[in-house]
């Protein structure tokens, strides 16, 4: 299916993948946020995930191990943050914006030996007879097992926060945590997890992006999709399912421009490769400002420090 | 009969501070005991200790004959132990049902958590809708979700830190039949307050604390309010002179003046209008969060309103700013003292700086006249007797009512035509009160007209002329405070915020 020069079913089925990075990032940043933490390091704790990722694919020729490594890495990179604020209660703005200088800086570093080493290939998931059906086949059935992860995480995420006891205790620290403190919680240990999870999935798709999507390694080459996480997780109200269409409709934006590029269009380059970002932050601040009255969408303790003082 | 909590020698200390020094208390069951003490008596530590918040330094604690020390409050919890907070430690964003489910170790399902909360709530007269937003609650209601989420729990013991502060007095006489209800099936109840005549309709005992250490034990029931007060401070109380004085012409008028919210959960200010003359003060009262903020900001005029709303001798002033209308003799202390009345981190002579520079001419062509301002500081030191080493230090190193009479003081020194206060004594200990009160009064003698705003009933009556009520926004026509009872004043406050009369 073919119109204007653009295979909407090749693109289609493109979306998923152009926009799993920042799908994982962004659900892991939105639990961190929940909790009442606001890391700006996600772009910092991406590419430490992409480094160290491809690395560890490359030394073990497995990229399961890899994204496993990705995962670990952007972790230890929250963990760093979650020290510096929760425990010294360094500015949480200020430490955010250092971590991701720091991960830029030392993912040039690691990465070094890297540049133009291919990585093992990650296989499509093979689902037989069901990738043969027309259009469906092709759009839902050609993917790697990351990419359902990524699907499968948000609705976790989404379960776990409405309705169970701990999802409920991450959204009450991040209400109030002097309330919570005060019931008896213990705010530090739940932001840690929860700093630590939003770590993993940002390295985890970072990981994605040198393993899979490129696949290769390049200095800064996550270029601002933790940003664009960031933005995605406030302008999808916190919610789990808005950061889903936010992430695909920055994903498939990405996919059409490429493939308007491909196809000769007379658009300034410019304009098409700044039409993914400027389109999903209009439409999702257009969503935001719809959203139900009287619902105050931000945790109300988001970015404020939390010490213990009785 | 045994006790049930048996407190012996209890010890903590803060640096610097010994905030509870050999605290010995004892609770029977089914007692209505009441802790009574200045702030900063060591009360709030006190109870901290026996829910698990705060580990005592030496010291033990019997509960039901057994030797107890909890670890976090979930342990104080499950050993029947329950608080209701002074500030409620409360989720806004979430439903009733799930703020209860947070306070609770081990919940039902949701759906039959909500059941029990319609149950429960309606057998103590407490009626709760366990799906709507605690943000949406009245502060009645919201302290009905915090008692109820005890009650779930079946508590040996509930602590209640000064959970009237905040309620109109029919929805304390709720409250009180809800308490008398609990202490007859046996549950002990750990009463804070500093509102004396409570304390003396509801309790039985009374530990009196003071300085950390326990000065008194009695039954509230025969002693007078006074000897209460007296035995808290310590010394003898002053009454406050409040000589007659003659209302002179009106100088603030406020007309139609209506607002919409400041803030998501705040409430709008609904067509206020009232006239101020000279040397009367007038009192606001309400339970907070109905517009207390609000009406302060419009009149300081942190908030312009439409044209021809509120006039000062004659000129519309609607639209300027606070220092044009300080220029012009209005002045306003609001109520948070540190974030909104005082700079945290900054000396109290640049605090005095940034409201006094108009009237006092603290800065000269753009530049601070240090040497004004410091002068200026000392003055408001001297005069309201605030204890601090000196103009250099930080707001924020003050205590409350120290920083409460500094705050009050830079506006009263200013020699204001109107003052405006929300709150004038809020947390302030009882002799600093009195001084504040004092002070008001003595303002309002010189021929100024002074607006307090406050939720304490008892202030208003011992300084305000005229009383109007703020309800959801909306201000009573102001009446006479002479001759005007308790009972008026809650039906001028709203009643009880249409809640239902406890059918017990």
């Amino acid at each position: 299916m073919t119109i204007g020069g653009i295979d909407i079913i090749g693109l289609t089925a493109m979306l998923m993948g152009a926009s799993t990075p920042v799908l994982l990032a962004a659900t892991g940043e939105l639990v961190a946020e929940k909790s009442g933490v606001l890391n700006l390091g996600v772009e910092g704790m991406m590419i430490m995930g992409a480094v160290a990722g491809f690395a560890a694919a490359v030394a073990t020729g497995n990229p399961v191990l890899g994204f496993v490594a990705g995962a670990l890495a952007g972790a230890l990179m929250a963990l760093l943050f979650a020290f510096l604020t929760q425990i010294f209660l360094s500015n949480q703005v200020a430490t955010g914006l250092a971590l991701t200088l720091f991960g830029l800086g030392l993912s040039a570093l690691i990465g070094k030996g890297y540049e133009g080493v291919r990585p093992p290939p990650t296989a499509k998931l093979d689902f037989g007879p069901l990738a043969d059906i027309p259009v469906i086949g092709p759009i839902l059935f050609s993917h790697d097992w990351i990419v359902y992860l990524s699907l499968l995480l948000v609705a976790v995420v989404w379960f776990v926060l409405r309705y169970t006891r701990a999802g409920l205790i991450l959204r009450a620290v991040g209400e109030s945590h002097d309330a919570a403190h005060a019931l008896g919680y213990r705010v530090v240990a739940v932001r840690f997890a929860a700093l630590g999870f939003g770590g993993a999935l940002a390295g985890l798709g970072g990981a994605y992006l040198s393993l899979v999507r490129v696949p290769q390694w390049t200095e800064g080459m996550t270029a601002g999709a933790g940003w664009i996480a960031l933005a995605i997780v406030v302008f999808a109200s916190w919610r789990p399912w808005r950061v889903l269409l936010g992430a695909y409709m920055f994903g498939g934006i990405t996919a059409l421009q490429l493939q308007l590029q491909a196809a000769g269009y007379a658009i300034p380059v410019h304009i098409l490769s700044m039409a993914p970002y400027v389109i999903t932050i209009i439409v999702l601040v257009i969503l935001s400002a719809l959203h139900r009255h009287g619902v105050q969408a931000a945790p109300a303790s988001l970015g404020k420090s939390f010490h213990a003082s009785s | 009969m045994s006790e049930l909590l048996e407190i012996e020698g209890l010890t903590k200390a803060y640096p610097g501070v010994v905030a509870n020094d050999g605290v010995a208390l004892r609770v029977r069951p089914g007692e209505v005991h009441a802790l009574l003490g200045e702030n900063g008596a060591g009360k709030s530590t006190l109870v901290k200790m026996i829910y698990g918040l705060v580990k005592p330094d030496s010291g033990t604690m019997q509960f039901q004959g057994a030797p107890y020390a909890p670890v976090d409050p979930r342990a104080a919890r499950s050993a029947g132990v329950a608080m209701v907070f002074q500030h409620f430690s409360l989720f806004e964003a979430l439903s009733v049902a799930e703020n209860v489910a947070l306070g609770m170790e081990t919940p039902p399902p949701m759906r039959q958590l909500a059941a029990k909360i319609r149950e429960i709530s309606t057998e103590y007269g407490l009626p709760l809708d366990p799906a709507r937003l605690v943000g949406d609650l009245s502060a009645g209601e919201r302290q009905r979700v915090e008692i109820v989420r005890c009650l779930l729990q079946d508590p040996k013991l509930l602590i209640m830190d000064e959970p009237t502060s905040v309620l109109t007095p029919q929805e304390v006489d709720i409250l009180f039949k809800t308490l008398r209800k609990l202490s007859a099936e046996g549950t002990a109840i750990l009463y804070i307050s500093h509102k004396l005549e409570e304390i003396r309709a509801l309790c039985e005992a009374a530990t009196i604390l003071r300085g950390g250490k326990v000065v008194d034990h009695c039954n509230p029931r025969e002693k007078s309010a006074r000897e209460l007060a007296e035995l808290m401070v310590g010394a003898e109380l002053k009454v406050t002179d409040r000589s007659t004085r003659k209302p002179g012409d009106v100088v603030l008028k406020v007309t139609n003046l209506s607002l919409p919210p400041m803030s998501q959960f705040g409430p709008a200010l609904k067509e206020i209008g009232f006239e101020l003359r000279a040397g009367e003060v007038l009192g606001i009262g309400g339970v907070a969060g109905n517009g207390q903020e609000e009406l302060l900001a419009t009149l300081s005029g942190e908030r312009p309103s439409k044209h021809g709303t509120v006039q000062l001798l004659g000129a519309d002033i609607s639209a300027l700013g606070p220092n044009a209308r300080r220029g012009m003799g209005l002045l306003a202390a609001p109520e948070e003292r540190l974030g909104h009345a005082a700079v945290p981190a900054m000396s109290l002579t640049e605090n005095a700086i940034l409201t006094g520079t108009t009237r006092k001419k603290l800065t000269q062509n753009g530049f601070v006249d240090q040497g004004a301002a410091r002068a200026f500081a000392q003055d408001v030191i001297t005069a309201f007797d605030v204890r601090t080493p000196g103009p250099h230090v930080a707001a924020r190193a003050l205590s409350g009512g120290n920083l409460q009479k500094f705050v009050i003081g830079r506006e009263v020194l200013q020699a204001p035509e109107v003052l405006v206060v929300n709150q004038p004594t809020w947390g302030v200990d009882a002799a600093a009160a009195a001084a504040i009160r004092q002070a008001l009064l003595d303002l309002a003698a010189q021929g100024a007209a002074v607006i307090a705003i406050s939720q304490d009933l008892d202030e208003l009556m011992e300084i305000a002329d005229r009383f109007a009520a703020l309800n959801e926004g909306r201000l009573s026509a102001p009446r006479p405070t002479k001759g005007l009872s308790i009972e008026e004043i809650g039906l001028m406050l709203g009643g009880a915020h249409g809640m239902q009369e406890a059918q017990i």
